[in-house]
């Protein structure tokens, strides 16, 4: 038969706690990403021009090539440079690198949103670069992008699946072994997509309700 | 079935509220055809959302409207009221036009165009013949040189005129003019209350005029209406009103602004 | 970093099936956009619906999980397409999602006034739509779409996973075929990059002269 909601059923708890490995995944991922991306965004924003220049170049390479290659890129030439990370520690970090560039521009809009004047108050204060950074300009500059960050968290949780590709078995690398053992490819791909609808429309809600909180605020 | 004293615009009990807020309150209302009438009174007071209510851009709570003897927005089927189709509601929409206070002409149009949208897609026109009623049009309203022109290189003053010229291109029965001026700088006021003036002595245009400028009104009106708080406060020859008012409501508010 | 002609050749063989892909989905993608668009601010609350489903489920999976559902699940359906015909409508409908809310945010941002003036001229739905909204609406969908289309270029990827013979494969092939891993594979990011390089500068000249230049929307 096409489809068989009794084999969905008994495959459905196996599949679901892969999905773990997915948002473990995740998670590492937007860590990184929110980490790099500050750094990243604040060089960006340095006087000194190479570390401009060059946070600006690799912004834009990142975000100009696909996920997909870039992931496979660090999987082959991680290992050549003494770096042994598993696939998953390397997924972790591709998801993060990836991300963080664009990040680093959420980050920018928030970072020019906070008005001049504070720029000069801590200068007048004579607050030390760092001091200006972590008091005064973050505090204002995050709160207002924290949707944006929301959003990205969800897009990256969709991204997940191409982690598959380097072994690494989140829900739909475990799906696709479990439908090549059996040839059925049917139930476990629909119980793919249950759970990312499960996940992603409750998360849009959410993020929308911290869009029209933070509007409030 | 038309009898000659069937009234152009007819409200019956007529409520409306945005929220919490009534904006209308049980207003009732018969104009008859060709009057010129005047709405005045205080911000809030209800009076856009009057004309709004007759142009379909917002539906009654309860009560009737009815145009030209027909209802708005509502169909009798054997006797009770059922939510009108879409057909009949154009057809009687179709007999009124409305002028706004932001002008509202389609920017990426030239004026004769903007002219020219309504007879053409709607009506069915052809090219030539709403062209040439067009032209005629922005001849009346005195901008015969600007046809070509985009809103964007018009006056305020301007564009009002050829907005009242898109809304008589339809040829309405009944015309809504809705603080037509009260978005314009004062030296431009004078063209546009002017077109509007010539138009109330030479046609029999029904025409609900919602103004601040009192001797204007006095003017081109043969009836007016204070209202105030989503109610009628008070109707009456524009000399009664403009002279001594019945209500102390009214005094007070034309006192208000005749003050300036 | 030397790389033999007939490693470039492959590459650009590559580039090339990725253009087309791209050219292709966006050609299914975007129409299907506008029209989704419209239809989830419909009256008829069916149309809203039934649309909204779709619009949900496209944005709401992953990419790759659609490409591989169609992949794998269409042939026990009895539907034997292509795979190149599979990847076109994977991610023409993925990006028609994604269009529609562009299309639905520029059509709610036109001046509310707009549909009161084409009101007051007794204008049908469609006829106001056609000839007052969408045409203002239109500007404002340009620059998202610009960047649409650079995602799109970057999807194009997956689309090695179900066998096709776009740029990322020939990457991937060569790996196996030549060895000299890293170099391949910057390449490959390189190539990506150069192809979107002109069309970020485009839109971003594109956006840079609609804010300036043309005042459609708010009369002043």
């Amino acid at each position: 038969m096409i489809f068989d909601i009794h084999y969905m059923i008994e495959i459905a708890p196996r599949l679901l706690a892969a999905s773990v490995v997915t948002v473990e995944a995740t998670v590492g991922g937007i860590v990184v990403a929110i980490i790099v991306g500050l750094l990243l965004a604040i060089a960006r924003l340095s006087p000194i021009r190479p570390l401009r220049l060059a946070a600006g170049a690799y912004v834009e390479f990142v975000r100009m090539t696909p996920f997909l290659v870039q992931l496979f890129f660090l999987y082959f030439i991680l290992p050549l440079y003494g770096v042994t990370f598993g696939p998953f520690e390397t997924g972790i970090v591709a998801l993060g690198l990836n991300y963080s560039a664009y990040i680093a521009e959420v980050y920018r809009a928030g970072i020019q949103g906070v008005p001049r004047g504070q720029w000069e108050a801590a200068n007048a204060l004579n607050l030390s670069p760092a001091r200006t950074w972590i008091s005064i300009i973050l505090p204002q500059a995050i709160p207002p992008v924290i949707p944006a960050l929301g959003n990205y968290l969800v897009v990256m949780f969709k991204d997940t699946p191409i982690l598959s590709t380097i072994g690494i078995m989140e829900l739909l690398g475990r799906a696709l072994q479990e439908a090549n053992m059996t040839y059925r490819f049917f139930e476990p791909l629909t119980i793919v997509m249950l759970v990312f609808l499960a996940l992603s429309y409750p998360s849009s809600i959410f993020v929308d309700t911290l869009e029209r909180w933070f509007k409030r605020k | 079935m038309r009898f000659d004293d069937t009234p152009a615009v007819k409200l019956q009990g007529v409520c409306k509220s945005f929220g919490s807020t009534k904006v209308l309150d049980n207003v009732n209302l018969v104009v008859r055809e060709g009057q010129k009438l005047a709405i005045i009174g205080p911000s809030g007071s209800g009076k856009t959302t009057l004309l709004r209510l007759l142009m379909t851009l917002e539906r009654p709570e309860s009560g009737t409207i009815e145009i030209e003897g027909e209802l708005l927005g509502v169909r009798s089927v054997r006797g009770r009221p059922v939510r009108d189709s879409d057909a009949h509601l154009r057809k009687v929409r179709s007999m009124i036009g409305m002028v706004f206070q932001q002008f509202n002409l389609f920017p990426h149009m030239t004026a004769i165009a903007n002219i020219m949208v309504g007879p053409l897609h709607v009506l069915g026109m052809p090219r030539t013949e709403a062209r040439q009623s067009a032209l005629e049009l922005l001849d009346k309203v005195g901008l015969s040189d600007k046809a070509d022109a985009y809103p964007r290189e018009l006056s305020g003053g301007q564009q009002q005129r050829v907005a009242i010229a898109r809304a008589l291109a339809m040829h309405p029965k009944i015309m809504l003019f809705d603080e037509i001026t009260s978005a314009l700088d004062p030296e431009l006021i004078g063209e546009v209350l002017k077109v509007v003036r010539d138009l109330s002595r030479e046609t029999n245009i029904t025409m609900l005029i919602v103004t601040h400028e009192m001797s204007w009104a006095r003017d081109v009106s043969d009836r007016v209406i204070f209202m105030d708080h989503g109610a009628i406060e008070e109707d009456a020859s524009p000399d009664v009103i403009f002279t001594n008012p019945t209500s102390e409501r009214t005094r007070a508010f034309l006192s208000a602004i005749l003050e300036r | 970093m030397l790389v033999p002609p007939y490693v470039l050749a492959w590459l650009v063989a590559g580039a090339e099936v990725t253009i087309k892909m791209t050219l292709m989905s966006a050609g299914l993608g975007f129409p299907l956009g506008i029209v989704a668009g419209i239809a989830r601010l419909s009256r008829w609350r069916l149309v809203r619906l039934v649309t909204g489903v779709y619009v949900q489920i496209f944005r709401g999976t992953s990419l790759l999980m659609q490409l591989f559902y169609f992949y794998f699940v269409f042939p026990f359906l009895g539907l034997k397409f292509d795979a190149t015909v599979i990847g076109v409508v994977a991610l023409g409908l993925c990006l028609g999602a994604y269009a529609s809310e562009v299309v639905r945010g520029a059509i709610l941002s036109v001046d509310p006034g707009q549909r009161d003036a084409a009101i007051a001229l007794n204008m049908k739905s469609w006829t106001a739509m056609r000839w007052v909204i969408l045409p203002q609406a239109f500007v404002a969908m340009l620059p998202p779409f610009g960047n649409q289309v650079i995602e799109q270029l970057k999807a194009t990827s997956l689309l090695s996973l179900i066998t096709i013979s776009e740029l990322a494969f020939a990457g991937k092939k060569l790996l196996q075929t030549y060895g000299q891993l890293s170099s391949i594979y910057f390449l490959v990011l390189v190539m990506y990059f150069v192809m979107n390089m002109p069309l970020s500068l485009f839109s971003r000249w594109l956006e840079r002269r609609l804010s300036k230049g043309l005042h459609l929307g708010r009369v002043e």
